[in-house]
């Protein structure tokens, strides 16, 4: 197996893809020469044309809408938004349009668009280029979110995301992109939608993450190792919707949870997740449910390091889980 | 400079420039389909005023608009229309016993009552559902439209709008991508002059919506929309272009909404009533009428009967669709998602016990 990191994985994802499915086209803003900014696509439009690998014009509600059409039409587009930070633009036709197509037309018109963009903080992107606004298309009815954490789940997820009949919002951690490689798979594969992974094993304490934040819970885990509390960490991977078995029978077990999210504390996903607890799991419970996220302000440039959860807040948060009396 | 008014017939009638060619058969057909519009207009809005439908919007004073673009197109033509093109399913296949249904939203209604009266998809007759919000569709009618070509298909989609979609960003995005990449697209702006209570001088400083097409580089046309005459002729050169591979057109089709904006506008409260009685005598139906008879092709007779037929079947869709029971609990849950995900399902579990006001088995916060 080639070792690869999470931008070759997604780029080996949308190849196999563009391959072996001739409906599949990529449409995005510069995508094709350039490859995207982060290189994701780098050498498709060279391997399988102009037809399949389309620059656009800087419009995100025409790109998603066009995406759409394309997708009741019969084809399925893979839209690319640069950064998720410019999605906004197309978000009525995301949470109006594409998310409500099936339920709508009744079932006349399938919808099956994917949707990728990078998210998240840790590039010193500023404001325009560091949101998680995982929420917004959470809270939607009709929509997957999906975020991957590993190259291989990239590889994976995209691949299961491709294969379905449905609208997907892909949101990619960029701080991962090529912050680590591993050995991914040769050939189509799909790793389910819908299923968590448990990242790491543990007893004491739960810690649910997903995207950018799963090797930050995992090196807050290590050091709590140190203090000998043993710490889970469950990587939810998709969002919506939720496996809620692999949330509950970790929480079940341990007693303890803590949430990490790097997008705004208010109504993210984190007070999705402490609900769900305290709705089916408040007997396991023996400390509050917590969560360590970023803070309700824009995203800052010179300070996202302070803005952004890391292991030692993470520790601190588990430190409290352990010693709650 | 902005393109010159396109017109056959003048209000009363009488030919004041070329004709399309059109068979007889097909010239009273038009005419029919005109005459039910109004007829249909008049009985979902009297209606809605007994409160047995909630809401309608009419497309009274745009019926050559509608019936013409909907004739210069194939049944294999996609369309995607706004809110006053109801008419163009019905021209197309939908049954008007389907329409009612849906303005009820009751059982048999093909959407299931999903969506408020007038947002109506069939898919029999490739049309999709616009959106509230404005101009949503024409960014899908552009992706359809690219899609058709990709797939090699002989495909071509209209994307109907109104003036006050004209000021919308998904207009520019679909219009703009629609000129860079030359899809087989033909926007058709049914310029009615009013966006609820909002005139066109207050949507667009330009001298007209059609010459908004030179700036993303593809023809518009201008045609005085209660002329159905000049309306074909108009929407067939723009089909044929979109056909050829020579890309879209935006045809501007003049006309006057001669109601209010829906059941629930009250328009003598923003325009004056000298305005509207300028449009009356531009009537479509009696322009249509007035050239018809003076050739021959129809009599009072036809109408009359027609008339009797229309009332007839509006009267049995009616009875038949207000016999049918709402649409069961569960159907609010289907095509969510193509697979229904387990806490979806434990949702509608819930909505049907409660429902029914029978114990639910499973977690208590459902």
């Amino acid at each position: 197996m080639p070792a690869m990191t999470m931008v070759q994985a997604i780029q080996d994802a949308l190849r196999i893809a563009l391959r072996e499915d001739p409906r599949v086209v990529l449409l995005g803003e510069d995508i094709g020469k350039a490859g995207g900014v982060f290189r994701v696509t780098e050498g498709l439009q060279a391997e399988f044309g102009e037809q399949r690998v389309v620059d656009t014009p800087l419009a995100e509600n025409g790109i998603v809408g066009g995406a759409i059409g394309m997708a009741m039409y019969g084809l399925k587009p893979i839209a690319e938004i640069q950064f998720v930070d410019f999605i906004y633009p197309a978000f009525d036709q995301i949470v109006s349009e594409m998310a409500k197509l099936r339920w709508r037309s009744a079932g006349q018109y399938a919808c099956p668009v994917v949707v990728r963009a990078p998210y998240g903080g840790g590039i010193k992107g500023g404001l325009y280029h560091s949101q998680s606004p995982e929420a917004y298309f959470c809270h939607t009815a009709g929509l997957t979110v999906v975020i991957p954490a590993t190259p291989s789940d990239a590889k994976g997820l995209l691949l299961a995301a491709l294969a379905g009949d449905d609208p997907v919002i892909f949101l990619e951690p960029k701080r991962l992109y090529r912050s680590t490689r591993e050995d991914v798979a040769e050939g189509a594969f799909t790793v389910p939608l819908g299923r968590a992974r448990v990242a790491r094993s543990g007893e004491h304490c739960t810690v649910l993450a997903y995207g950018a934040m799963v090797p930050v819970a995992v090196e807050a885990a290590e050091a709590a190792g140190a203090r000998g509390w043993s710490v889970e960490v469950v990587d939810l991977r998709t969002l919506a919707p939720l496996d809620t078995d692999a949330v509950l029978a970790s929480v079940r077990r341990t007693g303890r949870v803590v949430i990490l999210h790097e997008a705004p504390r208010t109504c993210g996903y984190g007070a999705e997740l402490a609900a769900l607890i305290a709705e089916q799991a408040l007997t396991s419970l023996q400390a509050p449910v917590l969560r360590v996220t970023g803070y309700d302000t824009p995203f800052p440039y010179t300070l996202e390091h302070s803005y952004l959860p890391d292991a030692p807040r993470t520790l601190r948060a588990i430190e409290h889980a352990m010693t709650f009396a | 400079m902005t393109p010159p008014l396109r017109r056959c017939l003048d209000p009363d009638g009488r030919p004041v420039g070329p004709l399309p060619e059109l068979a007889r058969d097909d010239l009273r057909a038009l005419f029919r389909h005109m005459v039910m519009m109004r007829m249909l207009d008049q009985r979902m809005l009297s209606l809605q005023r007994q409160g047995r439908i909630g809401f309608y919007g009419t497309a009274t004073g745009q019926e050559a608009a509608v019936t013409g673009s909907a004739f210069a197109l194939r049944p294999t033509d996609w369309v995607f229309p706004a809110l006053r093109e109801m008419g163009v399913s019905l021209w197309r296949g939908t049954t008007i016993r389907e329409i009612v249904c849906q303005l009820i939203g009751n059982s048999g209604d093909v959407l299931l009552g999903r969506q408020m009266p007038c947002h109506f998809s069939d898919r029999k007759v490739l049309t999709v559902a616009w959106s509230s919000v404005i101009g949503t569709q024409l960014p899908h009618a552009m992706g359809a439209a690219w899609a058709a070509r990709h797939l090699g298909h002989d495909v071509v989609c209209m994307g109907y709008l109104g003036d006050g979609a004209s000021s919308s960003g998904d207009f520019h995005a679909a219009a703009n991508f629609a000129g860079v990449f030359r899809l087989p697209l033909v926007f058709f702006c049914q310029n009615n002059q009013w966006a609820i209570s909002v005139p066109l001088a207050r949507q667009t400083a330009s001298v007209s919506i059609a010459i908004k097409s030179v700036a993303y580089g593809f023809p518009g046309e201008r045609v005085d929309g209660n002329d159905i005459l000049a309306v074909i002729a108009a929407t067939r050169e723009a089909v044929a272009r979109a056909r050829k591979g020579d890309g879209p057109t935006l045809v501007e089709a003049l006309t006057f909404r001669m109601g209010g904006h829906s059941s629930s506008d009250d328009p003598t409260r923003y325009r004056d009533a000298a305005q509207v009685a300028e449009w009356e005598w531009q009537d479509p139906l009696h322009r249509f009428r007035a050239w018809l008879t003076a050739c021959g092709h129809v009599d009072a007779g036809d109408e009359a009967r027609w008339t009797e037929e229309i009332n007839a079947e509006i009267g049995a869709a009616i009875a038949e669709a207000e016999a049918l029971p709402p649409p069961a609990i569960e159907t609010m849950f289907a095509d969510v998602y193509r697979e229904m995900p387990r806490s979806l399902a434990e949702q509608m579990r819930y909505a049907i016990a409660v429902g029914e006001g029978t114990k639910f088995e499973g977690a208590f916060p459902l």
